[in-house]
């Protein structure tokens, strides 16, 4: 009959997601050798491939060398790590995004919204100026920067529960009172600061950016990413019945308070661990589970991995992109995401009010 | 499948809103709740299918108490439609029937030609196998109601617990839905807004008041003149329907008895 006419248009929601993640990860593979010639500086795309494929074991020897050491050096030494960091850093904020969508049931979820980012941005400022917590070595920043993001998750967590469940208004409302809490505090520090120098870097990193990419900045939210990954697809199901609603997902035989917990806490860790690493860049993970969603349908077996892909791909561009724009100069990346973003939300927002 | 429940009772707040309920429902039975609003059914309802946790009292589904049932177990034995049903993100009508498959499932395993089947079945069942590729978010109330049955029955559990299931359903989907139900075979306790379905369909009705029970029985036994106007202070005409030959009730407002008092007075 006229089945064909009621059908909804389905875009990618048939393909096969195997099939979708290979020609996204075709796409990374194109986006990483492409974006690394970029910048200041720009090398051809042959003379980066022969670069990277030099580095290989086993292939090194078929590769002859034809570029300068500076070339090399800014390839392998300056961009690659920067840009394998901004596909770690997109993917970890998209499927944080992700994560606490399905554990407020609202596209508006953001993972700033919990005010992780400004408790991160609190403790590391405060670190960078004083050198509270110089005695944790190298991993200072990082670890000022994570123990801020858990501390306000744990706050903000403690004053979401209600008889024994997460209250969602409470948490949205806690979540936004603390991070406020928390950039005063932030604004605190940076206006008693010591040195000038240090305050410089301090806003820039405040504003996101990922420009001081070096190669063991890599290990730790990769490694973060990999394990809330892994539990994230395993339970795609009980992310599913989520959405359906607390009461469906635990008739559905899902205990959804060890569901919830455990959402909070990866959202934590993905957040508190890339915030470490690259400052606050923004409406990365509103934008692209949105744009995921709407391409893929709303099951996480599929959104999860597509989402991580575009997150990485979407922020390796940005990131090409302010380090262009005002050549030799460079703008926070995070400045960039939030002037894309912003329109996004309120178009989201308006979106959300017609329906 | 026979559900138990032991002088049940649960609060809020200090508040008491159940108050020492018992309860049993046999197996392959049909048994409505009918109650004025605020009366306690949806909570009632909440506590037997553990969204709520009673603060005293038993419940036992097969001779076997909740306290030693897994959620998950739970969830392979009793199926629940509940109220609440927006589902603010957009699935396609196959994705939502597709949950109902969760409980039999293991961490990560996707869906077998099996549970292809059983979808199909169910989506069958209430007649929305041509909508499975469409998006939940754009269906109608009556279709969307019947999706969600649809995710009940390919959750294959012998036991149904509804909550006015036909809410803000026309009547032609009113009697659809509960004629699906009733064929299915399976133990169904629902709550029941409307008098005359829970007169056609039930084998047995509770009735709720102020947090109780109030009186329990067949239908002929409970929809009475006397009882309807104890509970729900209304007045009816009630007799035996000759075609159905269940019990029927007809609704006597105020507007049109008084009217019909002063005709009889000037004649």
């Amino acid at each position: 009959m006229d089945t064909h006419i009621t059908k909804q248009p389905k875009g990618l929601k048939e393909t096969k997601p195997i099939l979708i993640i290979f020609f996204l990860f075709l796409f990374t593979i194109a986006t990483v050798i492409l974006a690394i010639g970029m910048g200041p500086v720009s090398v051809p795309a042959a003379t980066t491939s022969k670069i990277l494929l030099s580095k290989l074991p086993y292939l090194s020897n078929l590769v002859e060398s034809g570029w300068t050491q500076l070339d090399e050096n800014i390839i392998w030494g300056l961009r690659l790590p920067r840009v394998l960091l901004g596909l770690i850093v997109g993917a970890s904020l998209s499927v944080t995004g992700v994560t606490l969508q399905a554990l407020v049931r609202n596209h508006l979820a953001d993972p700033f919204i919990l005010g992780v980012s400004s408790g991160a941005s609190a403790t590391a400022t405060l670190g960078m100026l004083f050198g509270t917590f110089s005695f944790l070595g190298t991993y200072s920043l990082s670890i000022s920067a994570f123990l801020g993001a858990a501390f306000v998750i744990i706050v903000v967590y403690a004053l979401s529960r209600v008889n024994g469940k997460i209250n969602m208004t409470q948490l949205l409302l806690s979540g936004v009172a603390i991070g406020l809490i928390m950039e005063s505090i932030t604004k605190l520090i940076t206006l008693s600061a010591p040195n000038a120098l240090g305050l410089h870097n301090a806003t820039f990193w405040m504003a996101g950016s990922l420009a001081g990419a070096k190669w063991e900045y890599l290990t730790l939210p990769l490694l973060a990413m990999i394990i809330c990954m892994t539990i994230l697809l395993i339970n795609y199901r009980a992310l599913n019945a989520l959405l359906a609603g607390d009461e469906a997902a635990g008739a559905l035989g899902f205990n959804v308070n060890i569901l919830q917990t455990m959402l909070v806490l990866i959202a934590s860790l993905l957040a508190g661990v890339t915030i470490a690493v690259s400052g606050s860049i923004g409406f990365v993970g509103l934008m692209v589970p949105h744009i995921t969603r709407l391409l893929v349908g709303s099951d996480h077996k599929k959104v999860l991995p597509v989402s991580a892909f575009l997150g990485g791909i979407l922020v390796v561009w940005t990131d090409v992109a302010a380090r262009l724009i005002i050549a030799p100069e460079e703008l926070p990346i995070g400045v960039l995401t939030a002037i894309i973003g912003g329109p996004f939300f309120i178009w989201l927002l308006k979106r959300n009010a017609r329906k | 499948m026979n559900l138990h429940v032991e002088n049940l009772s649960f609060s809020y707040n200090e508040h008491t809103i159940l108050n020492d309920i018992s309860m049993k429902v046999a197996s392959g039975e049909f048994v409505g709740i009918i109650g004025p609003n605020g009366c306690g059914k949806s909570t009632l309802l909440k506590n037997l299918y553990r969204s709520l946790t009673p603060d005293t009292g038993s419940i036992y589904l097969d001779h076997k108490g909740y306290k030693d049932l897994k959620v998950k177990e739970l969830a392979r034995k009793l199926g629940v439609i509940g109220q609440d049903n927006t589902l603010p993100f957009d699935f396609a009508v196959n994705d939502i029937v597709a949950m109902g498959r969760s409980p039999h499932k293991k961490l990560f395993q996707g869906d077998t030609k099996e549970d292809m089947e059983i979808i199909q079945n169910a989506l069958e069942k209430v007649d929305m196998h041509t909508m499975a590729d469409k998006n939940y978010l754009y269906l109608s109330g009556g279709e969307k109601q019947r999706v969600l049955l649809a995710r009940v029955l390919s959750q294959q559990t012998d036991f149904l617990i509804l909550d006015e299931p036909t809410n803000h359903l026309d009547i032609h989907h009113q009697l659809r839905i509960f004629d699906v139900i009733k064929g299915l075979g399976a133990t169904v306790l629902s709550a029941i807004h409307d008098l005359n379905i829970a007169a056609l369909y039930c084998d047995r009705i509770y009735v709720m008041k102020n947090g109780s029970i109030y009186k329990s029985g067949t239908p002929e036994e409970i929809l009475t003149t006397d009882l309807i106007q104890e509970v729900f202070t209304i007045k009816t005409d009630v007799r035996i329907h000759p075609v159905t030959k269940k019990v029927m009730i007809t609704y006597l407002p105020e507007s049109i008895l008084n009217k019909g008092e002063n005709n009889i007075e000037e004649d």
